[in-house]
């Protein structure tokens, strides 16, 4: 008996907590199916006529086509780009623990704590052309993702027996071959978690384009969102719309790929 | 030596250069420019010693109240994350039905944008239509219902609470797994010892859980000092000046031209975390090196 109500508790204790994550995202959702008037007090109540109209409207007025694909073009190709690069430093920082190479890893993770100082680094922007460009925002996107990237593959690295290296060696593989056709396809697991973490955080990102994208063609569905919701506040209709279309890519690749996700964003912090 | 050959350190050049140039260089730039009167209006960049500094350490200027409430909100949101996140933990540790239902819907908040999680607040924290309030009137305790983010007493902690909302499921599923690797063996042990819940938490649970606990509040000490979007959709630090934080305030001074200013502020911080990461990080890589 004792422990029924115990049971109850515990399972009521766990309803509450996710239903409270659940209602203000829930809230966004029905009240981006309402006319405007309808949508105003932002009431948790359904529809009474489903405005799917809303979305079209969204779509165009938000140029959502253009952000989308803006943010797509960032994620995708800064996550590539950090993995790669990430991958490789990580490699010979964990097979060749030199003097050198420890120093050199140590100051590649301290950037894990290190602040950007956005002032400066636009002088950065200036100097190498890419202000102002979406390849600029690419380089930038991919340079906060390596820190983590290497800490995260330098552990998963020290696992992979060396014994196959060796036989790549006497096989006659040059180092770069070594490392792409043999350790690389060995880190699939961590490329997958790291991959889809820094897919998101890309995805996520808003203060890099806000600092350094003026051109509104150029922006991520972050940017778009928050300049519509300066535009439309009263329309609350439109603007839960926006938010919607602007979350449900990560919300796709969260329930997708929620094993890897909430593993690696919790294994590489538990280890260390 | 073979290894070196094998392994080349050259493979690492691109990857550093890159972090060098972006991260670190702009950093170190910071000593020098917040020594300078660079701003957007002239395109002379003069020295002029520490007066950057005089300005944010005199009082007539609010910088330093900045400084206080990004401490106070990495503080308030280091404690609020932990203690809940670990209360949860323990409270959800078993007998929990559905429990994968539940661990999505826990972590949902971590991966939604701030920004958009920003805006969904502005709408529920809206002192006249907002879903807080309305609910509140709704079960009779109107007296509760407060002017959440225009109020100056109220707007700091309001983004606290937001921002608490949103990170203490990701917090609560690091401590959940990190007490699954507990043994219950311990547990068991204790018990023929005669122990009480509060000594199983005291003499098992706490110290087994430390190594997973110093992670999670050096990632919330991390996130709190360097916090902006939180500050920046839910009040761009209004009411007045009352919720600026470091980051929102160097976005400021970067939006009216006064870099130097800026970079002095952002300098500030860099030096500060620059310095309390190195000690971190040195623990984080040495515990790699053990295991």
């Amino acid at each position: 008996m004792n422990k029924n109500v115990r049971s109850v508790l515990i399972n009521g204790l766990a309803w509450v907590l996710s239903l409270t994550m659940l209602t203000p995202l829930l809230l966004i959702v029905v009240n981006s199916f309402k006319t405007q008037t309808e949508a105003a007090p932002m009431k948790l109540s359904l529809p009474t006529h489903w405005e799917w109209g809303n979305y079209s409207v969204v779509i165009e007025q938000g140029k959502l086509v253009t952000s989308f694909l803006n943010s797509l073009l960032y994620s995708a190709t800064s996550t590539i780009l950090g993995i790669a690069l990430a991958s490789v430093a990580a490699y010979i920082f964990s097979r060749n623990p030199t003097k050198l190479n420890k120093f050199f890893y140590f100051f590649l993770v301290l950037g894990i704590a290190m602040p950007i100082n956005f002032v400066t680094l636009t002088k950065v922007m200036q100097y190498t052309h890419i202000i102002n460009t979406q390849f600029g925002i690419i380089v930038l996107l991919t340079v906060i993702s390596l820190p983590f990237t290497v800490f995260l593959m330098h552990g998963y690295i020290g696992s992979v027996p060396r014994e196959l290296d060796e036989a790549g060696i006497v096989d006659g593989c040059s180092p770069f071959k070594l490392f792409y056709r043999i350790v690389l396809p060995l880190l699939a697991p961590v490329v997958a978690t790291v991959g889809v973490l820094n897919f998101m955080n890309a995805w996520n990102e808003f203060v890099l384009p806000l600092y350094y994208l003026n051109d509104s063609g150029k922006w991520p569905m972050t940017l778009a969102v928050y300049n519509f919701f300066g535009q439309f506040q009263v329309s609350w209709n439109l603007v839960s719309a926006d938010i919607v279309l602007t979350t449900l890519p990560v919300i796709v690749i969260y329930l997708l790929g929620q094993k890897y996700i909430i593993s690696g964003m919790t294994s590489g912090s538990v280890k260390g | 030596m073979l290894r070196n050959k094998t392994y080349p350190f050259y493979f690492t050049l691109l990857t550093l250069i890159v972090y060098t140039v972006f991260l670190v260089i702009p950093g170190i730039m910071g000593f020098y420019y917040s020594l300078t009167d660079w701003n957007s209006y002239s395109s002379e960049i003069n020295f002029i010693g520490l007066d950057n500094f005089k300005t944010l350490f005199s009082s007539g200027e609010h910088y330093m109240s900045y400084v206080y409430n990004t401490l106070n909100f990495t503080v308030s949101t280091v404690v609020l994350k932990t203690a809940l996140g670990l209360l949860l933990a323990i409270a959800l540790n078993e007998g929990i039905k559905m429990k994968g239902f539940h661990r999505v819907m826990v972590f949902m908040p971590a991966i939604i944008p701030m920004l958009v999680v920003g805006l969904v607040f502005k709408s529920v924290l809206n002192p006249a239509t907002g879903l807080l309030n309305e609910t509140l009137r709704f079960i009779g305790l109107d007296f509760l219902a407060q002017k959440w983010l225009v109020d100056v007493n109220w707007a700091f902690k309001s983004i606290i609470a937001v921002d608490t909302w949103k990170g203490v499921g990701y917090i609560m599923i690091i401590l959940l797994a990190g007490l699954q690797s507990i043994s219950k063996s311990y547990y068991e042990a204790a018990s023929i010892d005669g122990a009480n819940i509060w000594h199983k938490f005291r003499f098992v649970t706490l110290p087994l859980l430390m190594p997973a606990l110093v992670v999670t509040t050096v990632l919330n000490l991390l996130y709190g000092l360097k916090v902006f979007e939180a500050v920046y959709v839910l009040t761009n630090g209004g009411p007045g000046y009352a919720t600026d934080v470091l980051y929102t305030a160097i976005f400021k001074e970067f939006s009216m031209g006064r870099y130097g200013v800026g970079t002095a502020l952002s300098t500030l911080l860099f030096l500060f975390m620059t310095v309390a990461g190195y000690f971190v990080i040195r623990l984080m890589t040495k515990g790699e090196e053990q295991s």
